[in-house]
């Protein structure tokens, strides 16, 4: 379908008031990353992006709305480019020549974005600009929700809980840098791929986990982050189809995505035990089934993949008492392997304890403690199966311990009032 | 192409090589020299002698300031750079990492102005 990329999966429909604000949020990256390459610089893709945006709000009230927004943006941002490059190197002939040669190999008018595959090696190269590893972590989350997901500086700034002029400081510094460097705008080549697409997908993670752990119903931005890095993975998902970890990283967020309306009651958190599972997103779980399908019979498994699979059991269980934890545990021992961290040595600790019981579950978990000591989760996971063992007065301890580490406050809500009331077994 | 500096930096003032461990890595930097030259990255290079060496002037004022040691007292060193030409910043970042690896110490790598 030339000339009409195809919106995004669960992209809201254009049309109505807010139909501009709604295209321009869903098109932002697609024309920023078009355009980028276009004029070869962010900055200048960013303004005419922007001036779009502008002529578009001024004109589609009137005229109404363009059968194709995406490719009107396109036509009117690059349009203006054009006129921009013109004005301002009228007296560099050069420059004027390499103009004319660039709009004679262009796009024809009904194809404003080139050819389909363009588009999207676009916006990859754009992400990879993005997530380069030259950048900071932060760096590349802020510029990767801007020039990609579309947010106001303002808005990235308030999901992660930063002053405004802080951010603004990090997007422009950086988008400097990129221009300074020469920071390419690619995709690596093929030896360089996997250790850049790890970090991409990292990054990815980053911004879903910001929106999914500290969600808690008062900052309902910080949903969108979940939100966008769900649809970022889609976007990688479609443009590399053949790598498992993409797949996995999918199947991970939307898996543990379709608990969200569960996960929180009364401003409390709720454990997955004791989560009402109706509410669980029954269309997220089956996206996110389908995509640990396609991983297993691939069958190259990454840290992603294995996750995913675990928070597939999970949600392939209809109760907490029917999830077959021995799956679990084994797909923790395969995580393990691959990625030895005392985090994922924790979370095993807890399948440990459903299919050797609490006396073993805690012994592994103890072994963690000169490495996990500060990481709340710890002392809740150990205050659990203590109590579990009747040690009730050092269950209390260790909540009190979670409760010091912690000050979100569904967080803080769920502890204090375990630390009152012992957690349900699965099997109790 | 783009030039960019990659300078080496030494901790305390020295990269705590040994004699033999620093004979190694004159000659693997000698190695990657000619390997700059071949590849036509080659722009200018040099080793610089100990920070203790480094004066200090100050021309902004009437009077010409002349002063003893490096300019900053960090424990960060400069000890040698490259300026290099790189088509990008991943072939620069590659550079460095062969240049760090064969001079046995952390390299920096800054874009310059006008490039």
């Amino acid at each position: 379908m030339p000339g009409a990329p195809d919106p995004d999966p669960g992209a809201a429909p254009a049309g109505g008031a807010g139909a501009v604000e709604r295209v321009f949020r869903e098109e932002y990256g697609r024309l920023v990353a078009a355009l980028t390459r276009r004029f070869g610089s962010i900055d200048l893709a960013e303004d005419l992006a922007q001036e779009a945006f502008l002529e578009a709000v001024r004109r589609w009230p009137r005229d109404g709305t363009p059968p194709n927004p995406g490719g009107w943006l396109m036509v009117t941002a690059r349009n203006r480019g054009i006129d921009r490059i013109r004005r301002e190197s009228t007296r560099d002939a050069r420059e004027e020549e390499a103009l004319m040669l660039h709009e004679q190999s262009s796009d024809d008018p009904g194809d404003p974005f080139g050819a389909d595959s363009t588009v999207e090696d676009d916006r990859l190269r754009l992400l990879f600009t993005c997530c380069h590893p030259s950048l900071a972590t932060d760096v590349q989350v802020a510029l990767t929700l801007r020039l990609l997901g579309g947010l106001t500086v303002p808005e990235i700034a308030t999901a992660f809980l930063v002053p405004e002029r802080t951010m603004a400081q990090r997007v422009t510094r950086a988008k400097a840098k990129i221009a300074a460097a020469h920071i390419p705008y690619r995709v690596p080549t093929d030896a360089e791929l996997p250790a850049r697409l790890r970090g991409v997908l990292a990054t990815v993670y980053l911004v879903f986990n910001e929106g999914y752990l500290a969600s808690s119903g008062e900052a309902p931005m910080r949903e969108d982050l979940s939100a966008e890095a769900i649809r970022l993975g889609r976007i990688l998902r479609r443009l590399m189809p053949d790598e498992g970890e993409v797949a996995g990283l999918l199947a991970l967020m939307l898996l543990t995505d379709a608990r969200r309306a569960a996960r929180v009651e009364g401003g409390a958190f709720v454990a997955l035990p004791e989560q009402d599972r109706t509410r669980w997103d029954r269309s997220e779980i089956t996206e996110g089934h389908d995509l640990v399908r396609w991983c297993l019979r691939r069958n190259r498994p990454g840290v992603y993949q294995l996750q995913a699979a675990i928070q597939a059991v999970h949600t392939d269980a209809g109760s907490a008492a029917e999830t077959d934890w021995s799956q679990v545990l084994t797909l923790y021992d395969r995580l393990l392997t691959i990625a030895p961290t005392p985090v994922v040595a924790l979370n095993r600790a807890v399948a440990v304890a459903e299919v050797q019981g609490p006396v073993i579950g805690l012994r592994d978990v103890d072994t963690l403690a000169d490495r996990l000591g500060g990481y709340h989760p710890f002392h809740v996971t150990r205050a659990d199966l203590l109590w579990r063992l009747d040690r009730t007065e050092e269950a209390r301890a260790a909540y009190d311990r979670a409760l010091d580490l912690t000050t979100n406050p569904a967080e803080r809500a769920f502890l204090t009032r375990r630390r009152d009331r012992p957690p349900a077994s699965p099997r109790s | 192409m783009t030039q960019y500096l990659m300078s080496v930096w030494h901790v305390d003032g020295n990269p705590g090589l040994s004699d033999e461990e620093a004979q190694a890595s004159y000659a693997a930097t000698g190695v990657f020299n000619e390997e700059l030259r071949r590849n036509g990255a080659w722009v200018f290079a040099g080793g610089l002698h100990e920070a203790s060496t480094a004066t200090v002037v100050d021309g902004r004022g009437a009077d010409v300031v002349t002063t003893d040691g490096p300019f900053s007292e960090a424990k960060e060193v400069l000890g040698g750079f490259w300026i290099i030409e790189a088509p990008d910043l991943d072939a620069a970042l590659a550079l460095a990492a062969e240049g760090s690896k064969a001079c046995r110490a952390k390299v920096e790598v800054r874009p310059f102005q006008g490039t």
